[in-house]
């Protein structure tokens, strides 16, 4: 597998660490309560098909970029710099 | 049709004309007691316990694809009882007594081969919780028993002592580990729950859970609609999707797991061996494949297969550890698609929805979990009680925070284990 980083260009998976879904970028206000970050920390659609996960190219540039992909085929359909998301607190 | 060494001395004398399917191909009813979502391993055994010990006999097992065509057919077959924390260490205890047990009382034989395991240290640290460990699984029942360096060698001779970057400092060597025949293990389950009664739907997919004032009153499939007033999803990897069926969000994220077996070679490695150091895990089936694997690739999947990072470092940690198998053959390599909870240990509980259970999050050890599993989800499932050995697989237990169950201690929270 090979991610296109948007600074770096087309690099090995190995030089990325996973961090899961991009939900991470959506993070809840602290007071949001307890159903709020029970489902940002720890419930997950999980679907077999397209997600958007967050990864580090910490071997690279150190960018965080979400990418979108195939759970099922595995194909990268695109890779982006990760931004704050709306309705996010960061 | 029952199975013992003298049918098998009169089928040979007499052309193998007697064998008969190990169960039937019925059409699914209209309306059963209870339905069990997956035909996997955990389902089956689930179907049989229920008919077993509870008498629920008018009960089906839905599978979308075939018999042994999932997770239990695609494991490293280790069968073990070596865990640390309260609530998973009765609960694999509970299922290694029930492994032991398990071909006299299913009638069939599963190999169930209890060769020993033995996890690997490298260094004061590693040995220090290895002891720890030993000391929980006596505590527990079980067995453990501590191995210097000498003791090592005596046990596995072949591995490479000489090693720097990983100096081989002893073993928590667990005799009651082993392997077990994972595809007859489903067999096995399947033929002793349809000789109870229960159906086993083959190419039944459900496709959506009907749910009336907040409690289950059936499900669609590929084959129609079956009612049942209660539901257990035994879905392993697919358990996300099941779930969804319900407007349940589950904490599971779904990730490949490789495994990888070589020629079949003249016996060689009598146990089962981890390294921890480099994760990787072998034993030698009796076919004489040895069967191997590591890590996670590490990144949600359903695809049944994994990529090549992966491959090459379990290769490697297999050289590093014992350099002999270097010239055996890899004869092919697959992926599983695990259930990852983010504390990495599993659920069994009610949900939202009354009459609705499920049975998931196993990870990547559910294979030796399948006799307790069953048992404990056909507890559940027949009583509205968690069974004794199970009670701490609650799915409250991230939201809560009470109960979470880190076996490795590195956080719970997805994609670290």
């Amino acid at each position: 597998m090979r991610l296109a980083c948007p600074i770096c260009g087309t690099r090995d998976r190995r030089e990325f660490y996973y961090k899961g879904d991009a939900v991470a970028l959506a993070r809840p206000d602290p007071d949001a309560g307890a159903a709020a970050w029970d489902s940002y920390v720890h419930l997950r659609d999980n679907p077999a098909g397209q997600v958007r996960d967050l990864w580090h190219h910490e071997a690279g540039c150190g960018a965080w970029v979400v990418v979108t992909r195939d759970t099922v085929s595995h194909a990268v359909l695109d890779v982006a710099l990760a931004r704050p998301e709306a309705g996010g607190v960061q | 049709m029952r199975f013992s060494g003298l049918r098998v001395l009169r089928e040979g004398l007499t052309g193998n004309k007697g064998w008969r399917p190990h169960w039937r191909d019925p059409a699914p009813k209209a309306e059963y007691d209870a339905l069990i979502i997956g035909g996997g391993g955990h389902g089956l055994a689930t179907a049989y316990y229920l008919a077993k010990r509870y008498g629920m006999t008018n009960i089906a097992v839905l599978e979308k694809g075939y018999i042994g065509g999932g997770n239990v057919g695609r494991n490293t077959t280790i069968v073990r009882a070596n865990y640390f924390l309260q609530g998973n260490s009765e609960f694999y205890s509970h299922s290694l007594k029930l492994w032991e047990g398990l071909e006299q009382d299913l009638n069939y034989n599963v190999m169930h081969s209890q060769r020993g395991l033995i996890n690997l240290f490298h260094s004061d640290g590693q040995r220090d919780a290895f002891v720890r460990r030993g000391n929980a699984m006596i505590n527990q029942g079980d067995d453990a028993i501590l191995l210097d360096r000498e003791g090592v060698r005596a046990h596995l001779p072949y591995l490479d002592f000489e090693n720097t970057r990983f100096p081989i400092y002893g073993g928590l060597l667990h005799p009651r580990g082993g392997t077990a025949r994972h595809d007859a293990v489903a067999w096995g389950f399947a033929r002793g729950a349809d000789l109870r009664g229960v159906d086993i739907i083959q190419n039944c997919e459900v496709t959506g859970i009907d749910i009336e004032n907040g409690a289950v009153i059936g499900v669609q499939t590929t084959r129609g609609a079956i009612r049942a007033k209660k539901v257990g999803i035994a879905a392993a990897g697919r358990s996300g999707q099941v779930a969804a069926m319900a407007g349940m969000r589950l904490p599971i994220e779904s990730h490949v797991l490789q495994a990888f077996v070589t020629e079949g070679l003249k016996p060689c490695i009598d146990h089962v061996v981890s390294f921890g150091m480099g994760h990787f895990y072998i034993s030698q089936s009796d076919k004489g494949g040895l069967v191997f694997g590591g890590d996670l690739d590490f990144y949600a999947s359903y695809a049944s297969r994994g990529n090549l990072p992966m491959v090459e470092h379990v290769m490697e940690a297999g050289m590093t550890l014992m350099p002999m198998i270097g010239k055996a053959k890899v004869l092919r390599s697959w992926g599983g698609i695990m259930d990852m909870t983010p504390d990495g240990s599993p659920i069994i509980d009610r949900t939202g929805v009354d009459g609705l259970f499920i049975d998931c999050g196993w990870c990547y050890g559910g294979f030796k979990a399948v006799p307790a599993s069953g048992d404990c989800f056909a507890h559940l499932i027949a009583t509205d009680q968690p069974h004794v050995a199970a009670e701490k697989f609650r799915l409250d237990r991230f939201r809560t925070g009470v109960g979470i169950m880190d076996e490795e201690g590195t956080g719970s929270q997805h994609n670290l284990h």
